[in-house]
């Protein structure tokens, strides 16, 4: 059994911040789960996608954020407990569905969890999806800590169930990704019969009927604003005359420092977890008591802004401070240390920074980048892609996953991305814009998440450049979680379809498609540079299994290589190819057998045939 | 109670994310409140995997620059870059098997003599002890269990309030069945170690 699924209430567990979601998700009876997966909420799918084959929640893994939002949408609809789990930036993706459910809103309870990323540990933005929150006229609410979270998802379930209205969840890397202490509550009965009453006037958005549904989403608002008055989720500690007001992690950096600095006189702290609708009359009371108020948020100045918008209503001019070169920055996480300083300073307070040493005198330590695995498959194709793009001007749009990586030098195969699908996109763009050759590379889960519009886009408009798909059996970089082009049996899963890419995009109306074997060199490289000759949209598609992902499989093959004294020490196995197998020893290239995953490229790139398998 | 603060930093890979979850749950069966928090860029594509521990009442799974108590470093040039999060009070453990980046590889950077690295953690903090953690572990009879030969280290040093026999027990309990008995091995070797380093 799951650990999550245990009956033992008032149990004590050490669980990150993702499985103590999970967990609130199940002792609230979660019916029907989706997701498509994304750093840092990933844990909270991976433990309800296991879950889900040993208890009555639904839980899948859809092709987007877009459509796991629209799943659970209609379960919401059908009168079950529904959530919609994704990365701050797959919000974007749902946003269309977002702001028109808001209008339709729920019957069952609905919580879209939405895990934002400041300092972007492993995001291209850091954009603060509390605004998603006003955007919406939706219910936001942020957890301070692990034990928290898990309480919080079961108020925020009954909250979309008071309102009618889904619920976003909003959470940060340092909530997701921090492990406590959480005490386990009961688990509530899964309702997962649900029915569709058909009320066409108050679901299908025509305009008439959206016209009413403002108005009732209005109403909503309204009522959430006296909810979020008296949520336990907003709370005042201490009665100092200066104001702090903070959230999510933040809070706990602020505490931490009020105690350190032992000003807990001086201070009145408000903590926001229900942060939209902000609790009016409970900001404009903490305002009355304070001579000057300090917010303490990461992200944007979100509170800031209504703070102050509430002091303007009522005719208060405390200074009220927050984002400002002197106070506190827009860019990345807080710090326990900088929130201690920041405090310090704006109470005059007696204040010893960290003894951080001196660095001066330690040498430059070599950087650590993550790179492609040893074995990996794009490293293949990126080799092929660059041999067989000899002499072109190229611009290389690519795509989100590992494959990102191929930025990185020896490859440097990565000139542009700025989201999920866009390597596709784009390129009908530049090609459209520039003579230059372009090729791009996008992944088999990105091509399903968001590549095939793009692609029957540049069918239909005749673009002219070359993608590769790479097709490597699994979403690799957030886990290896499934998308629809797996082949499920392989984890010992039945029932599932699978769609085949290479159909897809034939069925789009690509007339150039290549299927390579990238880890046959010299056949790959002639396929590829008939595909680059092509006037048009042409594809190829790259097809070997992420090697991490066979590993785990126990799928890998058992072959090891060797550096043979055959090796002039030409170096181009390191400097065109770079696999992390490789090492210099005295000088001399050799390969680390615990790492040589036997994928036999080195072999072909060698020009001295000086690598050889070793024998067993 | 007083808050201990305990940063483990380690390559992808080595292990720390299971050391750092022994040590939780041998807080959590000893009382002890605690706060982790991770720090995994890609850390199975080789990136750097950093854990801070928060032992006692501070409500911040997090530990700034200079207020480690305790570091605990998988691999030397890893320990060396996370001194940073030290002060002249911090104790620091570190293997001392070096795991060089694949930018020294392939000429990109000079990895840091041993001796050198050492001196200078010595110079900046109050206390190093090196181990060399990877013949521990081996000698433990697994060469994975680097982990848990610095566990033993760390909790020889009586930095933390958690006791040796509640780690064992967690490591009977909480880790693979086939490796609990090179891993208690291996915490043992670790925790003699340190006490070794001690006289
Ligand atoms: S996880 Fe798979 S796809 Fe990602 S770098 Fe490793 S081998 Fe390549
Ligand atoms: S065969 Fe060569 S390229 Fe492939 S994993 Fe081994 S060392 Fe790396």
């Amino acid at each position: 059994m799951h650990k999550l699924l245990s009956d033992q209430r008032d149990k004590k567990m050490l669980l990150l911040g993702n499985e103590a979601i999970a967990r609130g998700a199940i002792e609230a009876g979660l019916a029907i789960g989706a997701t498509y997966p994304g750093t840092p909420s990933s844990e909270i799918s991976a433990a309800l996608f296991e879950i889900s084959h040993q208890s009555d929640l639904y839980f899948e893994y859809s092709t987007n954020e877009k459509v796991a939002l629209e799943v659970a949408a209609a379960a919401a609809n059908c009168g079950l407990r529904s959530m919609a789990i994704m990365k701050h930036v797959g919000l974007n993706v749902a946003a269309d569905a977002l702001m028109t459910l808001a209008y339709v809103g729920v019957k069952g309870g609905m919580v879209i969890l939405s895990a934002d990323d400041p300092f972007m540990f492993s995001s291209q933005n850091e954009q603060d999806n509390r605004y998603y929150g006003k955007l919406s006229g939706l219910p936001v609410l942020e957890p301070s800590s692990v034990d928290e979270a898990k309480e919080m998802i079961k108020y925020a379930f009954e909250l979309s169930e008071k309102l009618q209205e889904p619920v976003l969840f909003r959470t940060t890397t340092r909530i997701n990704h921090s492990s406590g202490i959480v005490t386990l509550g009961d688990i509530a009965p899964v309702n997962s019969s649900g029915d569709f009453v058909k009320d066409p006037f108050s679901y299908v958005t025509v305009p008439a009927v959206s016209r009413n549904l403002h108005v009732k989403l209005l109403k909503h608002w309204d009522e959430a604003k006296s909810i979020s008055e008296n949520s336990p989720y907003n709370l005042i500690e201490g009665d100092g005359p200066c104001g702090i007001v903070c959230n999510g992690i933040s809070y706990n950096y602020v505490s931490d420092a009020v105690k350190d600095l032992g000003c807990e006189e001086k201070v009145k702290i408000l903590k926001i977890g229900f942060s939209n609708p902000m609790p009016e009359s409970t900001v404009k009371n903490f305002l009355k008591g304070c001579e000057k108020v300090l917010v303490v948020e990461e992200g944007e100045p979100y509170m800031e802004e209504t703070v102050k918008a509430f002091a303007q209503e009522e005719g208060s001019t405390i200074p009220i401070k927050g984002k400002s070169p002197s106070h506190f920055s827009r860019l990345y996480e807080y710090s326990p240390a900088l929130v201690r300083k920041v405090i310090a300073e704006y109470l005059d307070l007696a204040y010893q920074p960290p003894a951080i040493p001196d660095m001066s005198d330690v040498p430059e330590i070599p950087q650590r980048p993550p790179n492609l695995c040893a074995g990996c498959s794009h490293r293949a194709t990126f080799y092929i892609a660059k041999q067989a793009a000899a002499g072109m001007e190229t611009i290389i749009p690519t795509d989100i996953g590992c494959y990102t990586l191929g930025l990185l030098p020896p490859m440097s195969m990565a000139d542009f991305v700025i989201c999920m699908g866009s390597s596709v996109t784009t390129s009908c763009g530049f090609s459209k814009a520039t003579n230059k050759k372009v090729i791009s590379f996008i992944g088999d889960s990105t091509f399903f998440h968001s590549g095939i519009p793009g692609l029957i886009n540049a069918v239909f408009n005749n673009h002219n450049f070359t993608l590769f798909i790479l097709d490597n059996g699994t979403t690799a970089m957030t886990g290896h979680q499934p998308n629809p082009g797996v082949d499920m049996t392989l984890l010992n899963q039945t029932g599932f379809g699978r769609v085949d890419i290479e159909d897809v995009v034939r069925a789009v109306g690509v007339k150039e498609v290549t299927v390579i074997q990238p880890f046959k060199l010299k056949k790959s490289i002639e396929a590829v540079k008939k595909a680059f000759e092509f006037k048009g949209v042409s594809v190829v598609i790259s097809r070997e299994m992420c090697t991490l992902y066979a590993k785990s499989l126990k799928l890998q093959k058992g072959k090891r290589y060797r550096v043979s004294d055959k090796c002039k020490n030409h170096r181009d196995c390191i400097n065109q190819l770079g696999c992390p197998a490789f090492f210099l020893n005295e000088g001399r290239v050799q390969i680390n057998p615990a790492q040589c995953t036997g994928c036999a490229v080195c072999v072909q790139v060698c020009p001295e045939n000086a690598i050889l398998p070793i024998k067993e | 109670m007083n808050t201990t603060r305990v940063i483990l930093v380690a390559v992808g890979g080595q292990g720390n994310l299971l050391a750092s979850s022994v040590l939780g749950e041998a807080a959590l069966l000893s009382q002890i409140p605690v706060r982790m928090s991770e720090i995994h860029g890609m850390a199975q594509r080789g990136g750097v995997v950093e854990s801070a521990m928060v032992f006692g009442d501070a409500k911040s799974p997090v530990i700034s620059d200079g207020e480690a108590d305790v570091l605990v470093g998988f691999e030397p040039s890893e320990t060396l870059r996370a001194l940073k999060k030290c002060n002249n009070q911090t104790v620091v453990i570190t293997n001392l098997e070096p795991l060089p980046p694949f930018t020294v590889a392939i000429g990109k950077g000079v990895y840091p003599d041993l001796n050198e690295l050492q001196n200078l953690i010595r110079a900046k903090t109050a206390r190093l002890i090196s181990i060399d953690a990877v013949r521990l572990a081996r000698e433990a009879g697994n060469e994975l269990a680097v982990n848990m030969v610095l566990l033993g280290a760390l909790i020889q040093t009586e930095k933390l309030p958690v006791k040796a026999e509640t780690v064992k027990e967690v490591i009977r309990t909480k880790t693979k069945q086939a490796f609990v008995e090179s891993n208690i091995k291996a915490f043992e070797l670790g925790f003699s170690a340190a006490q070794q380093k001690n006289k």
